[in-house]
């Protein structure tokens, strides 16, 4: 392995390797960061959606976009009963609460939607409420009536009669002057939202919680479901790297001392493999992989198997049997048998580590490719079904026409950690492969 | 020569063939490069197989070794036939030859290094636990004249001079405590300057360690000095086999007297002389001629015998035997 050490050593002089090491290491660390801060279960969990996220604002850009923009778009502001003051009077039988949930504005934009959450608790007979928008400037504005269920959702941007009443979407009419609204002008400062409750049981108790959702979450932004694109890019750093790897070990080593087995024993041998080599090069993989992913599993692992079974017999036994004949011819090997060693000694100790140094530069630029072909994949939507990859951000913000809609952040994103991982391999490999393949070297 | 007379290899009628097939099914013919060789190495004996590229020297070295199997003919090692073998015999056999070649970079793997390289028959044979390995492989290597071998042990074969190269192939071959030494050409590829150095390196262990070594090589020059017998090989077969003062004072065959007379001699009227060379191309080992191999290249060949009937070993002296028709009496 001499020249294995010696040609690592070596890596120090080419600058685009040590760019491409650092890329690669970046990568291991959120790879690591990932796996420790958001444990497998949790990832799953997070990434299946639904009530986890009901604070998040939906498809909302990342917070950085506002370094680029003037007016700052908004974030999500979320208040909650336990940070108001809460006055009430207590009758027979029946008692009233008023709880008014404060908060203050200063964006230059309205939010995205306003939700309010309750959560009333009542045996027979649940409480009335009244809300009551109250401006700045001292208007008081009646929204509406309810009777909770036990876990209600008042969509004030949804609300049709409110709209029409207020002539304007209601989270941006409440949320300005109603001379301003056709400007799309915010009016700053303290609002208030007067919860007045009636309840008629002793027992009965109501949790509010206001939300006015931004249109900036987070350093990744979120999809059409709320989640936070910052799991999948997280997430899809390990699992990239791991379907990458694995696909490119798998692959190299068997077909590696599957070719270097065809070469030592030669005859039939030889024949078969080549063969067998043949008629694999010409079965197309993609729809082979769709045909699996439609009819029997999408599970990641599942293509990880199917990628490196029809890997195994690949063009790559074509180039390390030109490689390994003349290697089997070497004296070397002539002594090796003359001291006694056998065939799996020969192949595995004599053969192979003699071409293996040529091979890791061709090693080291097939990751990414694999990474590649995992988000293809994801992208046709034959992605795993419960995993966050960076293919199935892709998948999804194609679905929902991200670039049509100005999400542009939704495709960027996956798109860049793509990209920086074939970039980082790719500027070591190409490094390594003028290393160990110093005819490339420039004059 | 010292030792007993004890045989330590019997070869009796070998035939190493070739097939030759055309599409990979067809046979259309064999190479010959064996054809019907017999002879005996005695113990702590040195033995010169002599002859010109391609007249199936290395492949009868390699028939020793059991890298190739042979076509028919008998093989006898210390008494064992070697055709019987069973796999464990084959691997205690090639515990018991050394085999030294003619390229020593080529014969060392370039990714292990010394230590590595004199281990792996230790580890194939499973001879001792690692501190025994160690030692033997530092006594191998005193015994090369590799000293001392902490300066050797890390290195790797390309920082080795050519000649520290085929020192450590000898330490290998060396390794297992064989019994015979097959040499290839072992100093073909080396310097002039080494050369010598090699061969007595050779010759001192083969005597103390009273091996048997069967060395081959197409130079007669180094003959006298390193073997006590000479066999003489064209086109696949023994023409002269004889000891080495004998041989080179009294060659019998006309093919033995080409090949001496072939050898360059410091002599200023050379300069002036034209040499007897015998005409034409060493024969096709695929179809040989008949009767006596040598015949079309033979100056002095009888008509209606040499063409037509291959020569016996006939004794012009003793311990001496040549194949050749002229000596029929």
């Amino acid at each position: 392995m001499n020249r294995f050490m010696t040609g690592l050593r070596q890596i120090g002089q080419y600058p685009s390797a040590m760019a491409g090491i650092l890329v690669i290491l970046f990568l291991v660390g959120l790879s690591l960061y990932a796996v420790f801060a958001i444990p497998y279960r949790q990832a799953l969990d997070l990434w299946r959606g639904g009530e986890i996220w009901q604070d998040h604002p939906r498809n909302a850009a990342p917070a950085w976009v506002n370094w680029f923009r003037l007016n700052n778009l908004p974030s999500t502001i979320i208040v909650e009963k336990s940070s108001a003051d809460v006055e009430s009077e207590n009758f027979q039988g029946w008692s009233r609460v008023r709880i008014p949930l404060e908060f203050s504005y200063t964006y230059d934009e309205f939010p995205s939607e306003m939700n309010l959450f309750l959560k009333s608790r009542f045996q027979d007979k649940g409480p009335f409420i009244r809300l009551f928008w109250e401006t700045p400037d001292g208007r008081e504005i009646l929204l509406g009536g309810h009777r909770p269920r036990l876990s209600h959702r008042v969509a004030l941007s949804q609300d049709r009669n409110l709209e029409r009443r207020l002539d304007a979407p209601p989270h941006m009419a409440l949320l300005s002057l109603p001379d301003d609204i056709d400007k799309r002008k915010v009016l700053k400062g303290d609002y208030r939202l007067v919860i007045d409750a009636v309840f008629f049981e002793e027992e009965s108790s109501l949790e509010t919680k206001f939300i006015s959702y931004g249109r900036v979450h987070g350093p990744a932004g979120t999809d059409h479901q709320r989640r936070d694109i910052m799991v999948a890019l997280l997430w899809g750093t390990p699992i990239a790297l791991a379907f990458g790897l694995l696909a490119a070990v798998g692959t190299t080593i068997t077909t590696l001392i599957i070719a270097a087995t065809g070469v030592w024993f030669g005859n039939w041998i030889d024949a078969a493999i080549q063969r067998i080599t043949e008629v694999n090069m010409i079965l197309p993989m993609l729809p082979i992989l769709v045909m699996v992913g439609a009819l029997y599993s999408r599970s990641i692992w599942v293509m990880l198997g199917v990628v490196v079974l029809l890997g195994i017999f690949s063009a790559g036994i074509k180039m390390y049997r030109a490689m390994l004949l003349p290697i089997r011819e070497s004296p070397y090997i002539e002594a090796a048998r003359a001291y006694g060693a056998g065939h799996s000694r020969i192949i595995l100790r004599y053969m192979i580590p003699r071409v293996l140094p040529v091979l890791i530069p061709g090693f080291v630029t097939l990751i990414p490719t694999f990474v590649f072909l995992e988000a293809s994949l994801a992208v046709l939507g034959l992605g795993d079904p419960v995993l966050p990859t960076w293919g199935k951000v892709l998948h999804d913000a194609q679905g929902e026409s991200a670039l049509y809609n100005g999400y542009y952040y939704w495709v960027i994103s996956p798109a860049f950690m793509l990209m920086l991982t074939g970039l980082g391999f790719a500027m070591l490999g190409f490094a390594l492969d003028r290393i160990f393949n110093p005819r490339l070297r420039s004059i | 020569m010292t030792g007993d007379n004890e045989i330590v290899v019997s070869v009796r009628d070998l035939h190493t063939w070739f097939e030759l097939r055309r599409w990979g099914i067809v046979r259309v013919g064999n190479v010959r490069a064996v054809d019907g060789i017999s002879f005996d190495l005695k113990r702590g004996e040195s033995v010169a197989f002599v002859g010109e590229s391609g007249c199936g020297k290395s492949t009868l070295a390699r028939t020793l070794l059991g890298l190739h199997i042979p076509t028919s003919g008998k093989v006898f090692f210390e008494g064992i036939n070697m055709q019987e073998l069973d796999r464990k015999g084959l691997l205690d056999y090639r515990a018991r030859v050394g085999f030294v070649q003619q390229d020593p970079y080529g014969a060392l793997p370039p990714f292990m290094d010394v230590r590595r390289i004199l281990r792996e028959p230790l580890i194939i044979h499973g001879v001792g636990d690692r501190k025994e390995q160690e030692s033997r492989i530092r006594e191998s290597m005193e015994d090369v004249r590799l000293s001392p071998p902490e300066e050797f042990l890390h290195k790797f074969p390309h920082m080795l001079s050519g000649g520290q190269q085929q020192r450590v192939v000898i330490a290998r071959a060396l390794m297992l405590k064989p019994s015979m030494i097959i040499a290839d050409e072992p100093v073909s590829m080396l310097d002039a300057s080494v050369r010598v150095e090699i061969l007595n390196l050779l010759r001192n262990i083969q005597k103390t360690r009273q091996l048997t070594l069967a060395f081959i090589t197409h130079d007669l020059s180094t003959v006298r000095y390193f073997a006590e017998r000479v066999f003489v090989m064209y086109a696949g077969r023994i023409v002269e086999k004889s000891t080495v003062d004998n041989l080179l004072e009294h060659p019998a065959h006309p093919y033995t007297r080409a090949l001496l007379d072939a050898l360059p001699d410091p002599d200023p009227e050379n300069a002036a002389r034209m040499r007897e060379l015998p005409s034409g191309e060493p024969p096709s080992l695929i179809d040989p001629p008949s009767g006596c191999r040598f015949h079309p290249r033979c100056p002095h060949a009888i008509k209606g015998l040499c063409e037509v009937d291959i020569p016996p070993d006939f004794e012009p002296g003793e311990g001496h035997t040549a194949a050749c028709w002229l000596h029929r009496q």
